[in-house]
This record gives structure tokens, sequence and C-alpha cells, in this order.
């Protein structure tokens, strides 16, 4: 039980549990029929992808992931939702052309890249991994060699604030 | 060579002139001939003086500019060979074209066409000019068939009639199948020699004899064929006779003096490409041709026409020359059959309007006393085609008579002094029917002498025709063409020469010439009517009706072309539009209602293909 | 055994791939979206680990735009179906299949 504990809340162990929910819940996001249950499952799924991060190293950004991405971009998918008032869609039948075809394609793509990964083996010969991406080391990256796609994002947000306004509108006159 | 500019001149003038004519003065009749006279007078004057600048035999005898070159396989110039072969003939087209220019103006005076007819003169000079100045197979080959263009316009002259229309085309089209022939000939010869141009080939061949290979005789045989074409030769004679349709003088410059002497002017300047058995066979076609027309003359009623079949019968006799090895007497004889066949036309012309357009030798008759210069000028001309002692045609004629007999071919110089004995007497038949017996029509009792403009050029070709024997034409020829130049005489020795050099040849030819005197003056002296119908009857028939060769080709080959041509037809409509055309177009109709399926608006549609594409894609770029 | 950096790349494949399924199968506009929003993430984690394997911080900076741009596009998207689900009601895939030929 001891080992069983260490071995779980070892790096491995960890890694082991958080990509088991990852996909897990990617699994029922789809397989849900109720929207909200989607994006509920959509947001462990965030979470898990987060600590995933972490593992990584990857501080900064498993912050940020559950900022941003839980925190905000879930929440607008749930106020639309919301909005939407979507219980009617309920029970449709099931296409099954749809779902073969899903399959195959889904299956193919899938088996390209596995065996990408089989034969190329990208981690075979690398060496120790000792970068750690704190926020001070990104912050210096953030602010010199990328600061022209900074601002240019800035931009971009703004005008996605404007575009969504004029959307929204209910008549564009 | 001194002026290098003139042989430009002289060719491109007569163009610039039909060009301007067609152009800018189809209304300004006056101004029309005067450009085509002009233009055809100058280009003789600066021949004349070209060949007084530079002789006959300049050094340096070409003048070309490389018109289209490909690789290294094929080079075609646009150039001028200047030896004594074509810078006679130049001279000799010029001369008679602008004496036959100048007669035009009397004989079209009262034609609407007027200017058209000049026009059409000037491109028929710069054609043939083109044929003689050119120094390369595809350069002659043009120009060839420019001239066959000329001729069908000048022969379809009068279009609303439906004979001279026909007759047009039946001349272009039997010209056309010689010159498919004379094509596939030059094609031969450029793929064994690799050259189209005249030098290059003869110092080929005279390196190396068997260059052409096996192909040497059907080379020889298929440019032969072009000569068949243009000069009329047998089987594809039938069209000369029907060319009669056009104008008088056209029927004297083309058909007689320049254009089907073309095909004979050819043979001589490619002579080096015929080998043994090609020029057996041109020798036989030659000789059948002569005898042949000769034949058909003698029961024809047409004034023209029977001058026409004298003019096929007379290029057989050249032809024939050829084939026995000589080129020299055939350019002899082409020279001086310019003059008095053109003489014999232009008189015929002069004749024909003073009886009001009327052409049957039996409705004329006593016209001696009624137009004087034409009978004398019509009798120099028969005499030197019947070849009488000192007139040209007796010179060059027994040239032809005597390479006959000094090659051994005695079956040809018997037909030989035979068709000369027909010649003497059909032409003698019209000579009594027509200038002596009496009046046989009103039209004969009131006719009445032609313009100046008209008699002078007859004049002026009566006294070539007489001279034309001694003024060392002959040693011209043969100084280029011939292997032994010395032999040949110069001055007075000319008039003599025939008696020392080929007696019985000389011989022959003044003795049939009175038997057929004799034998004409005997049946048709008195006039009246044709006496030889009774005697020889069906034969008699069969020569009148020209030997049934048009109906030959009426049945059979006219035929046969109809029914590939409607199988043809055939296929195009049923197979090519209907099978063919119509595949693609069910095809694309198809293609384009399967690919719309694809296109069905519904989202998850797309992004599955979507994705498929991009695996396949993966699959493609990652396994390769 | 030691986890790699292929394992961290086979998730995030089968994360892709469950979410392309996701964007194939469903019908619901809204979960078409959010199972797009899933197939980025999983690019997201691809991006991550190949920057902690290769030493190299670009990669997590590569990332941090990604969220960005992905958080204007989905509120762009969503103001979209908002407009959509005005015009025509409905939320259904299939019923927005205007551009048939």
């Amino acid at each position: 039980m001891q080992d069983t504990l260490q071995y779980v809340f070892s790096s491995n162990g960890l890694f082991w549990l958080f990509a088991a929910l990852a996909l897990l819940c990617g699994c029922l996001v789809i397989l849900s029929r109720n929207p909200v249950t989607s994006a509920m499952f959509l947001v462990l799924t965030i979470a898990s992808l987060a600590g995933l991060f972490v593992l990584l190293n990857a501080f900064f950004l498993a912050a940020i992931q559950i900022l941003v991405y839980a925190g905000a971009v879930m929440v607008l998918f749930l106020f639309v939702i919301m909005l939407l008032d979507l219980r009617a869609e309920q029970r449709h039948r099931i296409k099954l052309f749809g779902v073969i075809g899903g399959a195959v394609s889904v299956g193919a793509v899938i088996a390209v890249l596995l065996r990408a990964l089989y034969v190329t083996k990208p981690g075979a010969n690398l060496a120790a991994p000792e970068v750690v991406g704190d926020t001070v080391a990104l912050g210096k990256l953030l602010f010199t060699k990328y600061v022209l796609p900074f601002e240019i994002v800035s931009v971009l947000l703004l005008v996605a604030m404007v575009g969504v306004i004029l959307l929204s509108k209910k008549d564009l006159k | 060579m001194k002026f290098e500019a003139l042989p430009w001149l002289i060719l491109f003038l007569p163009l610039l002139a039909a060009a301007a004519i067609t152009l800018f003065t189809q209304k300004n009749r006056g101004v029309s001939a005067g450009l085509s006279i002009g233009a055809v007078v100058i280009s003789f004057l600066l021949s004349a003086l070209f060949v007084k600048l530079n002789g006959f035999n300049p050094p340096a005898n070409e003048l070309a500019v490389n018109w289209l070159s490909i690789g290294d396989a094929l080079r075609i110039d646009f150039g001028f060979r200047l030896d004594p072969l074509s810078l006679g003939m130049i001279l000799m087209v010029t001369g008679v074209a602008a004496l036959i220019h100048i007669y035009s103006v009397g004989y079209m005076h009262d034609d609407p066409g007027f200017s058209r007819f000049f026009a059409s003169l000037s491109l028929f000079t710069f054609s043939m000019l083109g044929i003689v100045l050119s120094n390369n197979f595809l350069q002659i080959f043009i120009f060839w068939e420019l001239v066959g263009v000329s001729s069908y316009l000048l022969i379809g002259f009068w279009y609303e009639k439906a004979s001279a229309a026909d007759a047009a085309k039946k001349a272009f089209i039997t010209n056309r199948l010689g010159d498919f022939g004379f094509l596939i000939g030059i094609l031969i010869v450029w793929a064994a020699l690799g050259s189209l141009n005249f030098r290059p080939i003869e110092q080929a061949l005279a390196d190396n004899p068997e260059a052409l290979g096996a192909l040497a005789t059907i080379g020889g045989l298929l440019i032969f064929c072009g000569a068949v074409g243009k000069s009329a030769q047998f089987p594809l004679h039938v069209w000369l006779p029907d060319a009669m349709e056009g104008p008088t003088p056209v029927s004297a410059l083309i058909h007689a003096a320049t254009m089907v002497a073309a095909g004979v002017y050819m043979l001589c300047r490619v002579f080096f490409v015929l080998n043994g058995e090609a020029l057996q066979v041109i020798a036989y076609v030659g000789g059948f041709t002569a005898l042949l027309a000769a034949l058909i003359a003698l029961q024809q009623n047409d004034i023209k026409r029977i001058l026409a079949y004298s003019t096929l019968s007379q290029l057989g006799y050249m032809v024939m020359a050829v084939g026995l090895g000589g080129p020299t007497p055939a350019m002899f004889h082409l020279t001086t059959h310019a003059f008095f066949k053109a003489l014999l036309f232009l008189g015929s012309g002069s004749v024909i309007l003073a009886m009001h357009h009327e052409q049957d030798i039996w409705q004329m008759g006593a016209l001696r006393k009624k137009t004087p210069v034409t009978f004398w000028t019509f009798m120099v001309g028969t005499l030197a085609l019947a070849g009488l002692w000192p007139l040209s045609g007796f010179f060059s004629k027994d040239s032809i008579l005597a390479l006959a007999y000094h090659e051994r071919n005695y079956l040809l110089f018997g037909v030989a002094v035979f068709v000369a004995f027909l010649t003497t007497f059909y032409m003698f038949r019209l000579v009594f029917v027509v200038f002596f017996s009496s009046a046989k029509s009103k039209h004969a009792e009131h006719a009445h002498e032609s313009p100046g403009v008209m008699t002078w050029p007859l004049r002026l070709l009566a006294v070539l025709s007489v001279i034309g024997g001694f003024i060392g034409i002959e040693a011209l020829f043969a100084g280029q063409l011939a292997a032994d130049a010395s032999e040949h005489p110069h001055g007075w020795a000319q008039l003599v020469y025939p008696f020392q050099h080929a007696p019985v040849a000389a011989a022959s030819g003044l003795v049939v010439f009175a038997l057929g005197l004799l034998a004409a003056w005997a049946l048709y002296g008195k006039g009246g009517k044709d006496p030889l119908p009774e005697k020889l009857g069906a034969l008699s028939r069969a020569m009148r009706d020209r030997f049934y060769f048009d109906e030959l080709y009426e049945a059979t080959v006219v035929r046969m072309h109809d029914t590939l041509a409607a199988i043809a037809g055939w296929f195009d409509r049923w197979i090519i539009d209907g099978f063919g055309i119509g595949l693609i177009r069910g095809g694309t109709d198809f293609a384009g209602r399967a690919l719309r399926l694809a296109q069905t608006g519904n989202l998850q549609t797309y992004a599955l293909l979507l994705a498929l594409g991009v695996a396949v894609l993966l699959v493609v770029v990652l396994a390769s | 055994m030691n986890v790699g950096l292929e394992h961290y790349l086979a998730v995030s494949g089968l994360l892709f791939a469950l979410g392309l399924f996701g964007v194939v199968v469903r019908r619901n506009v809204l979960v078409m979206y959010m199972c797009l929003e899933l197939m980025l993430n999983a690019a997201n984690l691809a991006l991550v680990a190949f920057s902690r394997f290769t030493n190299n911080l670009d990669g997590q900076v590569f990332v941090f735009f990604i969220i960005t741009v992905a958080a204007a596009e989905v509120a762009v998207g969503l103001a979209l179906i908002v407009a959509l689900y005005r015009r025509r009601n409905t939320a259904h895939v299939e019923e927005l299949a205007t551009m048939k030929l």
C-alpha cells in the first residue's frame, strides 16, 4: 500500500494518473448527451492537462491554463449554453454513417501518428531535461525575443473584443 | 557580281504592280495597264542590263538570304541562282510577257475586268520569274504553286461562264496531283542528301553518284511527277485543252510559252537528280504524249484547241529530249517554241477578234486578204513550228531528232519523225482552212485587221521566230548543260551545222515537212468540208473526242474520290462527333454530377473528409 | 519505466483523436466547438512536452500565445454561434446546411 501510494505520487505515477484522467474526461466530453455535462468534463480535462504541465516543469503555463482556459473560456461556454437553452436537443438518432466514417478517419489519423512515433523514437537520444519554465524565464523570453508577437496579440484581443460586441448586437443596422 | 540588287528588283516589281493594281487602281484602266506593262518592261530591261554587266556566267552565281533554320537538319533559303539557264529564261520570260502584256491592251479592250486581268498577269509574271530564279527545292515548289494559282485565276477569268470555272478547277486539281508527287520526291531527296539547295545536292551527287540509294529511281520519277502535272504530259494532260477557256493572251503566255515550260525547265535544273531508269521512263512518256496529242490535233475544229494540242505535242518533244539525256536540246526547243507558239496564239487571238469571237475554223476562210499582217505572221509561226530551214523551229527540232538518232533510240526517233509529219499536216490544215479557200460565214466576209497594239507584238515575235535558231541560244545553254560545249558552233556556221553534224535527222525533218505540206494541200487546199471523218471513220471520231480520256477519268478517278469523301464524311459525323465528342460530353457531365455529391453543406461531412484527407496526406508524405 | 517524450506525445495524439472524433460525430454546434478546444489543448500538451525534452523554452512561449489566441477565438466563435442561433433558431448542425449544392 505504501509502495503503491509512493508510486502514484512519484512523478511517473502522477503522469499516469493525470493522463488517464485527461483521456477519460475527454471521452466523456464527446459521449455526454447533455451539453452542460460535456462542458463540465471539458473543465476537468483542462485541469488534468494543467497537472501534466506541472509535471513538465511548465509552472507558469499550468497556472495560465487554469486561469484562462478553465476559468474564463469554459465559463464563457457555459454562459452561452445556458443562454441558448439547449435542453431540447437530447435525443437524436445516431447516424451510423457518421460514426463509422468518423471512426475510420480518426483511426487513420491515430494510426499514422502512433506509427510515426514508433518509427522515429523522438525520445531516444535526448539530453537530460534541465529547463524550468518559471515565470521569470518565460517573461524574459517574452519581452526580448518575442516582444513583437506579444504586442500583436494584444491588438488581436482588442479586435476580438470589438468583433464580439458587433456580432452580438440584436440588429445590425 | 555587280549590281546585286537587280535580281531582287526583277523578281518583285511585277508583284508590286499586282498589289498596287489590286488595292488601288482597279477603277482606272489606263493606270492599271500602265503599271503592269511598266513593271514587266522594266524587269526585261533590268534583266538585259544585268546580263550586259555580268555576262551570262557570273562567277559568284548565288544570292541567298537564310529564311528559316531548324537546327542542322533543315535550312531553307530564299535565294537566286544566276547562271546561263536562269538568265536566259528570265530574258525570255520577261520579253515574251512584255509583248503579250502590250497585246492584251488591244485584245481585252472591251472587257469589264480589264484591271483584274492585268493584276493577275503581273502576279503570274512574278511567280514564273520566281520559279526560274530559285536556288532551292522548297522555293521552286512555293513559286510552282503560285504559278498554279495565277493560272487558276486567269483560266477562270470569265468566271460567270460555268465552263471556264470548271476548267480552272480542273487545271488546278490536276496540277495538284502532280505537285503531290513532286513534294514527296523533294522529301526523298532531302532525306537522302540533307539539303534542299541545288548546289549542295549537285555536289553531293557528283561526289557520290549512289547517294540516293535504292530510292534514286523513285525519287527521280516523283520529281518528274511535278513536270507531268505542270507540263501536261500523259496522263495528266487533260487540263491543258480545257484551259483554252481563258482569254487568248493567257493561253499564249501561260499555256504556250512559260508556265507549261516550267516543268521542262525544272527537269533541266535538277537534271543531276534523275538516274538512268528514271530518264528512260521520262523519254517514253514524252514520246507518247507527243504522238497522242498530235493525233488528237488532227481532228479538232476549234482554232485554239488545235494550238493547245500542238503545245502538248511540242512539250512531249521537250520532255523526250530530257529523257534521252539532252537538256540542251530541250531548253533550245523550249525557247524557240515560246517564240513561235506565242506568236501563233496571239495570231489566233487576232483572228478570233476579227471573227467576233467565233472560234470554229469551219466558219472562217479567205482571211488572207482581210487580215494580211495576221496572215503573214501566222504563216511564219506555222513554218517555224513545222520546221522549215532556216527558221528557228528547224534548228531546235532537229537537235532533238539528232539526239534520238545519236542515242540509237530508233523507236523514239521514228515517233518523233512521224509526229513532225503530223505537226506539219495539221498546222497546214489549219492555215488552208482559215486563211485560204473561201469565206464560210458572214463573220469571215466582214473581217478586218486588228489594231496596231496587237499587230506589232506579232511582228516582233515573227522576227524572233525567224532568227531564233542562229543567235546563239543553243550555245548559251550548252555552255552550262552539255558535257562537251566546245562542239557547238557560233556565228554563221550555225546555219549549216545540222547538215554536217547529223545529216539523217536533218534530212528526215525536211522530207516529212514536204510530205505533210503536200498531204494537207491535197486534202484541204480547196476548203469546203473535212474529208477525213469519212476516210477514217471511227478513228477520226476517237481523235475528235480526245481518245475518251476525260470520260475515263470521270468514271474512275472522280467516282473513287467521291466515294472516299462520302466515307470520310460518315466517319466524321458518326464516329468523331457522335462517339468521340459524346463520350467527352457525357463523361464530363457524369464527373460533374458525381463531384456535386460531395458538396452536402453539412459541416460534419466536411470535417470527416478533412480528417481523412489529412490522414492520407500524412501517409503519403511520411511513407516516401 | 521512466516516462519519456513518447508517452506525452501518445497522450497528446490520443486526445487529439478524441477531439476529432467528437467533431465528426456530435451534431450539437456547441459540443462540436468544445471538442475543437480539446484538439487545441492536445496540441498545447505536445508543444510543452517537446519544449521540456529539448531544453528549449520557445515551445512554452508558443503555448502561451496559443492560449491567448484560443481565448479570443472562442469569444468570437461563440458570438457567431449566438448570432446563428438567433437567426435559425437551432443549434443542430444538420439543419444549418444552406451551402448544399
